[in-house]
C-alpha cells in the first residue's frame, strides 16, 4: 500500500546501523567526508557496501569484474572499480562517489558539459563515466583525444553515447 | 528544477490517486479509440476524485494543471535513454501553450484501458513508437485544455474567447492589459462543456514553438549526479537483497545445494531454492554472491544438454530448403530468375544476440497476503502484470507496478521472465527481496535475437538490372510465442520486417519465411527487431547485385529508387555529406546502405579501413534521415549516434554462441562493447519534412551493419555474408 508517505520512507537511511555488539569489528570508512561504520566480511566489494549497506545507489553495479566502469569511484582521487576492490583494501583512504563530485571544480565542471551537451541516454553509466572523466581531468587539465581514450575506454555505454562524453570531457576541460 | 518527479506514488492504489489528485485544478485525459481517433475528456481534479466509480470516463487521466499552474502528465511510455520522456512532455506543451518547463512529468501506473499505446494496443514502449502513437492525441489533449483555458478567462472578463491568447501558461485578453494564469484559471476551465477533440485547431507546424527545437531533456540532471533511480536502486524498509543462479543449460533444474555453507556466510540469511533456480537471501549483495557461490550447486541439466550451435545453424540450413510462409510474390520470380542474364546467389546469416543492459536484471517483490508490490524497470507494465497474476493467483489489481528509469531497454524489458523469477523466489521469503542478477546471469539467460538463416537469389537483365529476386528468411519466430494472434498460417511478420518491402522497384519479388526454433533457447525481440537482420541482408545483396552489374552502388541504388523520392532523398543526401566517389587511401573503403523503416527513410555511408591482420576500423559514419517532423532534433541525433553504435557493435562483436546447451559467453570480455576508443564519429544530416513523425530509436540500429559490411567490400574485395565480421577472414594473406 502506497500512501504519501511513501518518498519520505524511501528517503530514509537503511538498513539501520550495524548492532552495538559487532561494531568493534567494523570497518570505518571515510565517503565523501563522512565517517561511516559498517560491519561486513573483510572481502566485501567496497560496491555493495556503499550501494546495499549504506544505501548511495548513485555508483552503479554493471559487472562485477572491473569491465565496463558503472561502479567507479575515487579512492585518494584515483578512479577506482569499486565492485572488486574489498573493503579491507581502503584503510584512511578518502573515498568520493558521484554525490559529491560536484563538489569539485573538475566535477562541477563534467556535470555541466554533460548537461549542456545532453550526453545522457539511459544514464546507467553516466556514473561511472562522469568519475572516471574527473579523475582524468584532475590528473590531465587539458586531455588529448589519446588521454581521453585511454582514461575512459574502461567504462563501456551501451546506449553509444561516447561521442558526447568525448566533447562534453574537452568542454569541460576549457571551462 | 527538476521536470522529472519521481518521488510521487504512481502505483494503481486509490490512496495514491486521490494523493496526485487532491487539490482540485484541471485533469485531462484522454482516451484512444480503435488505435487511431481520439476522445479528450476533462474536469475537475477534486470532482474526479469524489466521483471516480461513478465518473462516466476513467479518472486517472493524463495531465493535471494544479492552482498552483504546475502541469503533471503522468507518462504512458518508459524512460529507457531514447528521451520520451522529452519529446512526449514537448507535444502536450506546444499545444497548451506551456513552456517546457512547466511540465512535470511522472511514471504511469499500469492500466492499458488508460495508457495503451495505439500503435502497439498494450502500454508497452517498443517498435520505435512513441512519438509516432501519441503525436496526435497529446496534441489535441493540449489543445482542449488549451481552448479550456481560454473560456474560462474570456468568461472571467466577460469577452470573446477569440479575442484571447495564451503563452507561457497565462491567458491574455485583446487588449493586451489583462492576464490570467493557468494556475487561477484551471479550477474554472474544469466546469466548463469540453469540445470534441476533433473541433480543436491543431496549431500549424510553421507555428511550433518548441516542435522542432533542441530541447533540453527532463531526466538528464538526475542523471549527471547519482539521485537517478532505476529499478535496481530501489530501496524500501525491511528488505533484503538476493543473488540468483538460474541453471546454466536452457530448462535444467537444481540438483544439490549446500544450504549449510550457504547460510554459514556472515549476512546471508535463507537460501530459495526452485525449480530452475537458487537465491540467496541476504543483507547486501555482497553476502548474497559469497553465499551463492558457498552453496556449490549441482544442476540437472535436463533435455538440451547436447544443443549446440553448430547443431541449430545445420537445422536452419536444412529446413530453408524448403519453401516457408509468403510474405510477398510479385509477377513470377522462379520465371525470371530462370531467364535472367546473370544469376547471383548468397546465403547470409546473423547470430544470436543478447541485449546486455547496462542495469542487469533486477526485480523487486514484497509478497503479502491478498496482494504484492513489484518494483522494475519494465517497458511493458501490463504485461507484468498479467504475468505476475498467473504465478500468484492474485486479480491484477492487487498487483501494484511500480516502475522506473530503465538502465538501457533494447528490447529485454519487453520480457517479463526477471519479474516472474522475483515473484516465484519472493513468495518463500517473508518480507521485501530485490533479486539482481549478476552479469553472466544476465547474459547467460537473455532471451536472444533469433539466429537467421537467409537464402538469396536474384537474376539480372543484360543491363545489370535486377529482374527477379527471391528472399528466404528461416529463423524463430518471436510473434509466435508473443502475439501469436497475429503469427497468422506461419508467417511472422517481424522476421520479414523491411525483406518483404525494400524500398525498391523490383519487378519480380518473391519472400517467405520458415519458421526454425532452436531447441531450449528463447528469443525475443532486440533493438531494431526484425529491420536489424533484414536490412543488413537486403543492403548487402543488392550491393552485390551492383557490383555483379559493374555499377556504383549509389547510382544502381538510385536508379531503383525513382519512384521513391523519400528513400532517394535520404541517399542523395548520405552520399553528397559523405563525400561518395572521392579516393580514399588504400585499405580503406566506403559503403552504403538504405532503407524505409520504423515510418522513416534513412542511408548511412560507411568509411571503414581494414588492416593487414584483417582488423575492421569504422572511421566515420554518415547519415541521411527523413523522419518526417522532427520533436526533438539533438534527441534524433543521439539515437542516430548510439543507435549506430549498437548496430555496430553487434556487426563487429556480437555473438552468443551455445555449447552443451549453455551460452558461452558471459560478460563484457567475451560479449565485447564498443568502447571509446574504438568508435566512430557519427554525423547526422536531416532533410526537413512536414510528414508525419516516423520513429527513430531503431531505424540506426537496423540500417548500420549493412554500409559497415560494403565498405568492407570497397576496402578487400571481400563480401561479409555473415556476421559478427570475422577479422581471420578479412587478412590480407587470405
Amino acid at each position: 500500500m502506497l500512501s504519501s508517505d511513501f518518498s519520505a520512507r524511501v528517503n530514509s537511511t537503511f538498513p539501520p546501523a550495524p548492532a552495538t555488539l559487532e561494531e568493534a569489528m567494523a570497518y570505518n570508512l571515510k565517503i565523501n567526508g563522512t565517517a561511516h561504520s559498517v560491519d561486513v566480511d573483510d572481502d566485501t566489494p567496497l560496491l555493495w557496501v556503499i550501494r546495499d549497506v549504506l544505501g548511495m545507489t548513485g555508483t552503479k553495479f554493471g559487472c562485477g569484474a572491473a569491465l565496463c566502469g558503472a561502479c567507479t569511484v575515487h579512492i585518494d582521487g584515483v578512479a577506482t572499480r569499486s565492485c572488486i576492490t574489498t573493503v579491507d583494501s581502503i584503510g584512511d583512504s578518502a573515498i568520493t562517489t558521484i554525490e559529491a563530485i560536484g563538489e569539485t571544480p573538475q566535477g562541477a565542471a563534467l556535470q555541466k558539459a554533460w548537461l549542456d551537451l545532453e550526453v545522457v541516454q539511459c544514464g546507467y553509466c553516466q556514473s561511472g563515466q562522469l568519475m572516471s572523466a574527473a579523475a582524468l581531468l584532475t590528473e590531465t587539465p587539458k586531455p588529448t583525444d589519446e588521454d581521453i581514450n585511454s582514461a575512459m575506454s574502461g567504462n563501456v555505454c551501451r546506449c553509444g553515447t561516447y561521442q558526447r562524453i568525448r566533447a562534453a570531457i574537452k568542454q569541460a576541460a576549457e571551462a | 528544477m527538476d521536470t522529472l518527479n519521481l518521488n510521487e506514488p504512481t502505483s494503481g492504489s486509490s490512496t495514491s490517486r486521490r494523493t496526485f489528485l487532491k487539490g482540485g485544478g484541471l485533469l485531462l485525459g484522454f482516451a484512444l479509440l480503435g488505435g487511431t481517433t481520439t476522445s479528450v475528456f476533462a474536469a475537475n481534479s477534486a470532482q474526479v476524485t469524489e466521483d471516480e466509480v461513478k465518473a462516466p470516463f476513467a479518472p486517472n487521466g493524463f495531465i493535471r494543471i494544479d492552482p498552483k499552474g504546475t502541469v503533471t502528465l503522468v507518462m504512458p511510455m518508459v524512460e529507457m535513454g531514447q528521451g520520451t520522456y522529452t519529446s512526449l512532455a514537448m507535444l502536450l506543451a506546444e499545444e497548451l501553450e506551456v513552456d517546457l518547463d512547466q511540465v512535470q512529468v511522472q511514471h504511469a501506473p499500469p492500466n492499458d484501458a488508460l495508457y495503451a499505446n495505439s500503435i502497439l494496443h498494450i502500454q508497452s514502449t517498443g517498435l520505435s513508437s512513441s512519438v509516432r502513437a501519441f503525436w496526435t492525441p497529446l496534441r489535441q489533449a493540449g489543445a482542449v485544455g488549451r481552448t479550456l483555458l481560454i473560456a474560462a478567462a474570456a468568461k472571467e472578463w466577460g469577452t470573446e474567447p477569440a479575442t484571447c491568447k495564451a503563452a507561457h501558461g497565462v491567458v491574455t485578453d485583446g487588449s493586451g492589459s489583462k492576464h490570467l494564469s493557468y494556475g487561477e484559471l484551471a479550477e474554472a476551465a474544469s466546469k466548463l462543456p469540453v469540445p470534441a477533440a476533433d473541433s480543436v485547431k491543431l496549431k500549424e507546424p510553421k507555428d511550433f514553438t518548441l516542435i522542432g527545437t533542441p530541447a533540453k531533456r527532463v531526466d538528464t540532471p538526475m542523471k549527471v549526479d547519482g539521485r537517478a533511480v532505476y529499478g535496481i536502486d530501489t530501496k524500501v524498509p525491511g528488505m533484503k537483497v538476493a543473488a540468483i543462479a538460474i541453471s546454466p543449460v536452457f530448462g535444467g533444474k537444481v540438483k544439490t545445494v549446500d544450504e549449510k555453507a550457504a547460510l554459514a556466510v556472515k549476512g546471508v540469511h535463507q537460501v530459495v531454492k526452485i525449480d530452475e533456480a537458487v537465491a540467496v537471501v541476504a543483507d547486501h549483495l555482497g553476502a548474497a554472491k559469497k553465499g551463492l557461490e558457498a552453496a556449490a550447486i549441482e544442476w540437472d541439466d535436463g533435455p538440451h544438454a547436447t544443443v549446440n550451435s553448430a547443431d541449430i545453424i545445420k537445422e536452419l540450413e536444412e529446413k530453408s530448403k524448403q519453401p516457408g510462409a509468403v510474405a510477398r510474390n510479385e509477377g513470377d520470380a522462379e520465371k525470371a530468375l530462370g531467364s535472367a542474364a546473370q544469376r547471383i546467389d548468397a546465403i547470409y546469416q546473423v547470430p544470436f544476440l543478447a541485449h546486455a543492459t547496462m542495469e542487469p536484471m533486477n526485480c523487486m517483490v514484497h509478497m503479502q497476503k491478498d496482494s504484492c508490490d513489484i518494483w522494475v524497470g519494465t517497458q511493458v507494465p501490463t504485461l507484468t502484470q498479467m504475468f505476475v497474476a498467473g504465478v500468484t493467483g492474485f486479480p491484477k489489481e492487487a498487483i501494484r507496478i511500480h516502475n522506473h528509469l530503465l538502465g538501457g531497454g533494447f528490447g529485454r524489458r519487453l520480457e517479463p521472465d526477471g519479474t516472474v523469477l522475483a515473484v516465484k523466489i519472493a513468495k518463500h521469503v517473508n518480507g521485501p527481496v530485490k533479486v539482481v542478477w549478476s552479469r553472466e546471469e544476465d547474459i547467460q539467460h537473455d532471451m536472444y535475437r533469433p539466429y537467421y538463416y537467409d537464402r538469396m537469389s536474384a537474376g539480372l537483365d543484360g543491363d545489370g538490372k535486377p529482374v527477379a529476386w527471391t528472399h528466404r528468411i528461416a529463423g524463430s519466430s518471436i510473434f509466435a510465442r508473443y502475439v501469436p494472434q497475429l503469427f497468422v498460417n506461419g508467417l511472422d511478420p517481424d522476421a520479414v520486417e523491411a525483406a518483404a518491402e525494400p524500398p525498391y522497384a523490383l519487378p519480380n519479388i518473391h519472400v517467405d519465411y520458415v519458421q526454425v526454433e532452436p531447441p531450449g533457447v528463447p528469443t525475443a525481440f532486440w533493438r531494431g527487431v526484425g529491420p536489424t537482420h533484414n536490412v543488413f541482408v537486403v543492403e548487402s545483396f543488392m550491393d552485390e547485385l551492383a557490383h555483379a552489374a559493374k555499377q556504383d552502388p549509389v547510382a544502381y541504388r538510385k536508379a531503383l529508387l525513382a519512384n521513391n523520392p523519400r528513400a532517394l532523398g535520404v541517399l542523395t543526401l548520405a552520399a553528397e555529406k559523405a563525400g561518395w566517389g572521392t579516393p580514399l587511401p588504400d585499405g580503406q573503403g566506403r559503403g552504403v546502405s538504405v532503407a524505409f523503416i520504423f515510418g522513416s527513410y534513412v542511408a548511412q555511408v560507411a568509411e571503414v579501413e581494414v588492416g593487414t591482420d584483417g582488423a575492421v576500423k569504422v572511421n566515420r559514419i554518415v547519415c541521411g534521415l527523413d523522419c518526417g517532423m522532427s520533436v526533438n532534433p539533438d534527441t534524433i541525433e543521439a539515437q542516430i549516434e548510439g543507435g549506430s553504435i549498437f548496430g555496430l557493435t553487434a556487426a563487429l562483436h556480437g555473438a552468443i554462441t551455445i555449447k552443451d546447451g549453455r551460452v558461452e559467453q558471459s560478460n563484457f570480455d567475451n560479449y565485447l562493447p564498443m568502447r571509446i576508443d574504438e568508435v566512430p564519429v557519427v554525423e547526422t544530416h536531416l532533410i526537413k519534412s512536414a510528414e508525419a513523425p516516423g520513429g527513430i530509436g531503431e531505424v540506426p540500429t537496423s540500417i548500420v551493419s549493412a554500409a559497415v559490411t560494403n565498405a568492407i567490400f570497397a576496402a578487400t574485395g571481400k563480401r561479409v555474408r555473415t556476421l559478427p565480421v570475422d577479422p581471420e577472414m578479412l587478412k590480407s594473406s587470405s
